[in-house]
């Protein structure tokens, strides 16, 4: 099952690091992963998003996580209400008489065009990762060229 | 005043009496202060003697061991040590020279990633990047190796740092936000325990190095006098509990005594203080306590559940939650019948071994060197068979007189951290257990050991194998001996080439009186004990059995 992990921790060089260290070391797998800064310059926030076998290595793992001494807090998303959001930058090879069409699927899912060419368009949506699959199902008739994800990033309710 | 010279300051200041390591080019302005500091300067013959050294020196006092060296190779050097010091929750703070901070990551010479490489193997590190940081990552480093469940810090400090000038300023107080450590059982916790220790009937205490951390000795003496319950120690637990009273199993586990793995397998209730479960003790996993409840004790989350699951997991330091746990029991457990079951285990399968042919014994070796320092000695010992043999024949009444590598069972461990150890309790009888293999893997110290005038006693059991492994060949590849064949110096008259002093002993007889007048010299000395060759450790548990699955291996 997949869980949302948000780690607060202190904002130096080095931390990244020790947390990646700490789920390779072990051989999880990590399926997403998003950090910067906060409002508190000298903390960042990281959201995990990890695929645990069973509850007993997630609780291992947070509580590893809980036992690096950059990292503040803990919480797990996944079982509290919580907003989530993942930013998507998709780059559409497109002819100029199919561009209507894929500017209409981008207003449906509520995209923004954030560039265009002769023979392209770069949509941006924001939204939460299923729908953001449900836009790239949407694409699948056009030829995607390049495709950013930033992975989730969560704040609870 | 410049980074060097507030290291030095920050060290005074932290109690730091004495240090081991070895110079080289980037710690020259360290080693140009430690010059006119009071701290004594323990040069080793191998940056990994240095680490090991500190390791003893601190598992021997409780106080944090510090070592020091160079960047790159002198860095790396250190790293088993590090890793040892870790696996066993040792406090130790590793101090090493790095490049020019604008020459880090270019390929510098002796460069070498050291909070890379260490990331993995210390409890923390830190590279100082700016010397207005450096009083106070020496403050947090010796806070976060001493506090909590302890290990080792590195300090990474390039050379600009250490010449960089700045303000001494020194932090009386440590605060990190992501480290705060829980020392007090909660109480609703504390009560279910109480309750559940009143209401068993073959409860067994399962003690571990957490004990003696803490210094929660008494506490367990306390515990198991009150409610009538036998002690079974890891190796790491040993001394913790006397192992000469009258309910003491002695070990568990793996080489542990039958009794002991008797008792855990039917017992009704482990209190586990201060261990972590490790498969040396556990055996097969599910077969290990079947129907005896779990209450754990530790202070470290993570060791809670990791390998076991528990019914009432207490958080904190165990001195605190044992007293907690004292004042709550209002009713003890009856468990006469329960300790006339353990008496009867322990008159039915004790230790024993066969001592009939002309060849020494090993076990009878240290069977003479416990009585001959009367049980008061400083064991530390090798990794492989003379470590077992240290662990059932030796009985440990006080906490921290048994020193072993027991999480990552690094051979060579033994001799440089005796040397740490009898620096850190120089009015003890040190004696280093060791095979014929480990003490050539960091025998260098000797010459440390001599020019330092540190009399510790090696008593080498030499069987002319890697006895540990042959053990396994023999039983588990139809002794197929691959590789495990080892042949040795005249220890004698390398023992003499470094100024100490050496004896062979081949025959029975004469094993007390080597002891004896090994104690009698202060100097040195290097006792090597023509052993049995083919001698095995017994009981033994193969891997992956239940652990009352014993191999007894004697008719």
């Amino acid at each position: 099952m997949k869980h949302t992990i948000s780690v607060l921790v202190e904002n130096k060089f080095g931390v990244l690091a020790r947390i990646s260290g700490l789920f390779s070391a072990r051989g999880y797998n990590i399926n997403s992963l998003s950090v910067s800064e906060t409002h508190d310059p000298t903390m960042s926030c990281m959201t995990i998003v990890i695929d645990a076998a069973d509850e007993r290595i997630l609780e291992q793992i947070k509580k590893q996580l809980n036992r690096l001494i950059d990292v503040i807090t803990v919480s797990d998303l996944t079982k509290k209400e919580h907003v989530e959001r993942e930013l998507m930058l998709v780059k559409v090879a497109v002819k100029a008489k199919d561009k209507p069409k894929v500017k209409q699927l981008a207003r449906k899912f509520n995209a923004v065009i954030s560039g265009t060419k002769n023979d392209c368009i770069i949509l941006d949506i924001t939204a939460e990762q299923g729908r953001i699959d449900a836009f790239l199902n949407a694409l699948k008739g056009f030829k995607i060229s390049e495709l950013v994800r930033t992975g989730k990033i969560a704040m609870v309710k | 005043m410049i980074g060097a010279q507030i290291l030095i300051e920050c060290l005074e200041r932290e109690g730091v009496e004495i240090m081991f390591g070895y110079p080289g080019g980037q710690v020259l302005p360290i080693f140009d202060k430690l010059y006119d500091s009071k701290i004594r300067f323990i040069l080793t013959r191998h940056e990994q003697g240095a680490a090991h050294a500190a390791d003893g020196y601190a598992r021997a006092t409780g106080k944090v061991g510090v070592c020091l060296a160079t960047s790159g190779p002198g860095a790396t050097n250190l790293t088993t040590g590090i890793a040892n010091a870790y696996m066993d929750s040792v406090p130790m703070v590793a101090i090493t020279g790095q490049v020019k901070t604008f020459l880090i990551g270019n390929d510098a010479f002796q460069e070498a990633d050291v909070t890379g490489v260490t990331r993995s193997i210390s409890k923390h590190n830190f590279l100082v990047k700016d010397v207005n940081d450096l009083a106070r990552t020496i403050r947090e480093a010796f806070h976060i190796a001493s506090t909590g469940r302890p290990g080792p810090v590195v300090i990474d400090i390039p050379v600009d740092v250490q010449q960089a000038d700045c303000d001494f300023f020194w932090p009386q107080e440590v605060s990190i936000r992501g480290y705060k450590p829980t020392y007090f059982g909660h109480a609703g916790q504390i009560k279910k325990a109480a309750r559940l220790i009143a209401r068993s009937k073959r409860p067994v205490l399962y003690i571990g190095g957490g004990v003696i951390t803490s210094g929660a000795h008494q506490e367990v003496l306390r515990l198991a006098e009150g409610i009538k319950a036998p002690v079974a120690m890891t190796m790491m637990g040993l001394g913790a509990f006397p192992g000469t009273h009258q309910m003491s199993l002695g070990m568990l586990g793996m080489h542990g005594t039958a009794y002991a793995n008797h008792a855990v397998t039917e017992s009704d209730l482990i209190i586990a203080i201060g261990a972590r479960f490790d498969d040396r003790v556990t055996g097969r996993i599910d077969a290990f306590a079947p129907n005896a409840k779990v209450i754990h004790i530790d202070i470290d989350p993570t060791s809670i559940s990791k390998n076991i699951r528990v019914d009432i997991p207490i958080v904190g330091d165990a001195k605190n939650i044992l007293g907690q746990i004292l004042e709550e029991i209002k009713k003890k457990p009856d468990t006469e019948k329960w300790l006339n079951q353990i008496r009867e285990w322990k008159s039915r399968h004790p230790l024993r071994y066969i001592h009939d042919g002309e060849k020494i014994k090993p076990q009878f070796v240290i069977e003479q060197i416990y009585e001959a320092t009367k049980g008061k000695a400083i064991i530390v010992t090798e990794v492989g068979q003379n470590q077992m043999w240290s662990c059932q024949w030796y009985k440990y009444d006080e906490p921290r007189t048994f020193i072993s590598s027991g999480g990552l069972g690094t051979m060579g461990f033994g001799f440089p951290a005796a040397l740490g150890v009898k620096l850190g309790c120089p009015e003890k009888e040190v004696f280093d257990i060791a095979g014929d293999g480990s003490i050539q893997m960091n025998i260098q110290e000797l010459m440390t050991a001599v020019c330092n005038k540190i009399p510790v006693k090696v008593a080498i059991l030499n069987n002319g194998f890697l006895g540990m492994v042959r053990q396994w060949q023999e039983l588990f590849y139809k002794k197929r001996y691959s590789s495990v064949k080892i042949s040795s110096p005249d220890f004698v008259k390398l023992a003499e080439s470094f100024g100490a002093i050496g004896m062979q002993i081949t025959k029975k007889p004469d094993v007390r009186k080597a002891i004896e007048k090994a104690l009698r010299i202060d100097n040195t000395v290097l006792m090597d004990f023509i052993v049995e060759p083919e001698e095995n450790v017994y009981p033994m548990v193969p891997a992956g059995s239940a652990i009352n699955q014993m191999i007894s291996g004697l008719a």
